[in-house]
């Protein structure tokens, strides 16, 4: 793979709702590997964006490279299994905790083995947690599970909604060092969308900023928080 | 004793309108007497369905007499009507209309032609038009029902579903467990009227075929036909409705359009 094409390219993407811009014109690069916050007060277009990349929503315009590739030529669930995403809330399907984790590789026609459901629980530090009903788990626990089911799907970009906005300060910091840890393992190209300045300065190599659905910055978290 | 008086049989219904017309009356004087005030839409309801029966009566006398192929052409007419009252009960799914009206039209359009083939219903005006109209009347309220339900389902559940989505699930993965949901609320009615009849109620066929001096025993028989039938037309609709609204709630590129909030556009 040829290390000069980025990982994810956004190409002047927009998106406009009933007439209101709500993404504006965004445009930048995440190499591989690299962690970038997209970093924003509410209704900044943060988690539209996010959206966007995930093909959730369609742009008005502009567009989404994913390694070079236009990803309107890539089949929307072929994309979505490569560019993974864990929303704000856990959004677990009723049932076990293993159903929640094989629900991914199962509509490629992969059965997930238990020990591999073991072995992405243990990851997230669930061990001996699959055959809970979901219906049992705290939100914390909640929030792990639909990290592990997103890991499942092998992704290469993981998309990151504030996973741990819902969480309180204990299970936050938790969740918090074990994405770090994953993404880090695992090497992935994390966009991670957060208001919390201090996650900012923990998590990210790269940092943008957005303002009223457009990028008013990018950098370095040094480079953001000092101007 | 009405009978007794008289033996012309249009002499005869107009006599009984009379009579409870005036008992209608009674029942409003009664309720004025608490100050309970309805007379005026009373008086008017009366008058209206009174002209609209009438109305409908002398058209039926004159359908009746025709053709066999005039039933479906009234049936097909019934059909777009039908399709129109279902749609408006889910306006903010896409193409609703054209949802309703297949699936309305396969649902009883199979169902009465086959029915009508086999000799279940019997192939002539008197017979089509009323059990037509029926089951008609039945696919329409599935339909709505349905529709109905699978649209509250699919924007209350619009994050898990998103979810599958986001997962790489097909759309109709995706919204399986509503689709079996709308289905299934969509006939309970219909079930609870097959589990009830005779017990709950004596419905309408069987009561008129008794008022009109049929064998008791093939009345109850017939009005089981017509309940069998009426949950086939209404479980064939139900599904063709959901089915068809499935795809239309996602883009092409298996977006959700049906989302909490307003329409996006």
């Amino acid at each position: 793979m040829n290390a000069q094409i980025p990982m994810i390219e956004t190409v002047h993407l927009t998106r406009t709702v009933n007439g209101k811009t709500i993404v504006d014109d965004v445009s930048f690069t995440v190499q591989r590997g690299e962690v970038a916050t997209i970093f924003g007060p509410s209704g900044s277009g943060k988690t539209s964006l996010l959206r966007l990349i995930n093909r959730l929503d369609e742009p008005t315009k502009g567009t989404v490279l994913l390694e070079g590739e236009d990803y309107r030529n890539i089949p929307p669930r072929e994309l979505r299994r490569r560019v993974g995403m864990v929303m704000q809330q856990a959004f677990l399907f009723p049932g076990t905790v293993a159903d929640n984790i094989r629900f991914g590789p199962r509509q490629w026609g992969r059965e997930l083995p238990m020990e591999e459901v073991e072995r992405l629980l243990a990851q997230v530090g669930l061990t001996g947690y699959a055959d809970r009903d979901v219906a049992q788990l705290s939100g914390g626990e909640a929030q792990r599970v639909a990290l592990a089911r997103t890991l499942a799907n092998e992704p290469d970009v993981l998309l990151l909604d504030e996973p741990t906005s819902a969480l309180d300060e204990g299970s936050k910091a938790e969740v918090e060092s074990l994405i770090q840890h994953i993404i880090r393992e695992r090497g992935l190209t994390c966009l991670w969308v957060t208001h919390d300045v201090d996650q900012v300065v923990r998590m990210a190599d790269k940092v943008i900023v957005l303002e009223k659905g457009r990028v008013v910055q990018v950098g370095t978290a040094e480079e953001v928080l000092r101007a | 004793m009405l009978s007794v008086w008289m033996h012309d049989p249009l002499y005869l219904g107009l006599a009984q309108a009379g009579v409870v017309i005036v008992l209608a009356l009674i029942a409003t004087w009664i309720a004025r007497h608490y100050h309970i005030h309805m007379e005026r839409e009373v008086a008017i309801a009366l008058a209206r369905a009174f002209v609209q029966v009438i109305a409908v009566g002398s058209v039926l006398l004159i359908i009746l007499k025709g053709p066999l192929a005039t039933g479906f052409l009234i049936l097909a007419g019934m059909m777009v009507l039908a399709a129109q009252t279902a749609a408006r009960r889910a306006k903010e799914i896409p193409d609703v209309f054209r949802v309703s009206l297949y699936a309305i039209a396969i649902g009883s359009g199979t169902i009465i032609i086959l029915m009508t083939w086999v000799g279940v219903i019997h192939p002539r005006l008197t017979s089509l038009i009323p059990v037509g109209s029926m089951l008609l009347a039945n696919a329409m309220n599935t339909s709505a029902l349905a529709l109905e339900r699978f649209r509250s389902e699919v924007k209350s559940h619009a994050g898990l579903i998103e979810t599958a989505l986001a997962l790489g699930a097909e759309p109709a993965v995706a919204v399986a467990p509503y689709v079996e949901a709308a289905v299934h609320a969509s006939l309970i009615p219909r079930i609870n009227s097959l589990r009830s009849l005779g017990i709950v109620w004596i419905p309408g066929v069987m009561t008129g075929m008794l008022l009109g001096g049929s064998d008791p025993v093939y009345a109850a028989v017939y009005q089981f036909v017509v309940m069998g039938m009426i949950f086939s037309v209404s479980a064939l609709t139900s599904l063709i409705s959901v089915l068809l609204v499935r795809s239309r709630v996602f883009t092409p590129a298996g977006q959700l359009l049906l989302r909490p909030g307003p329409a996006r556009k």
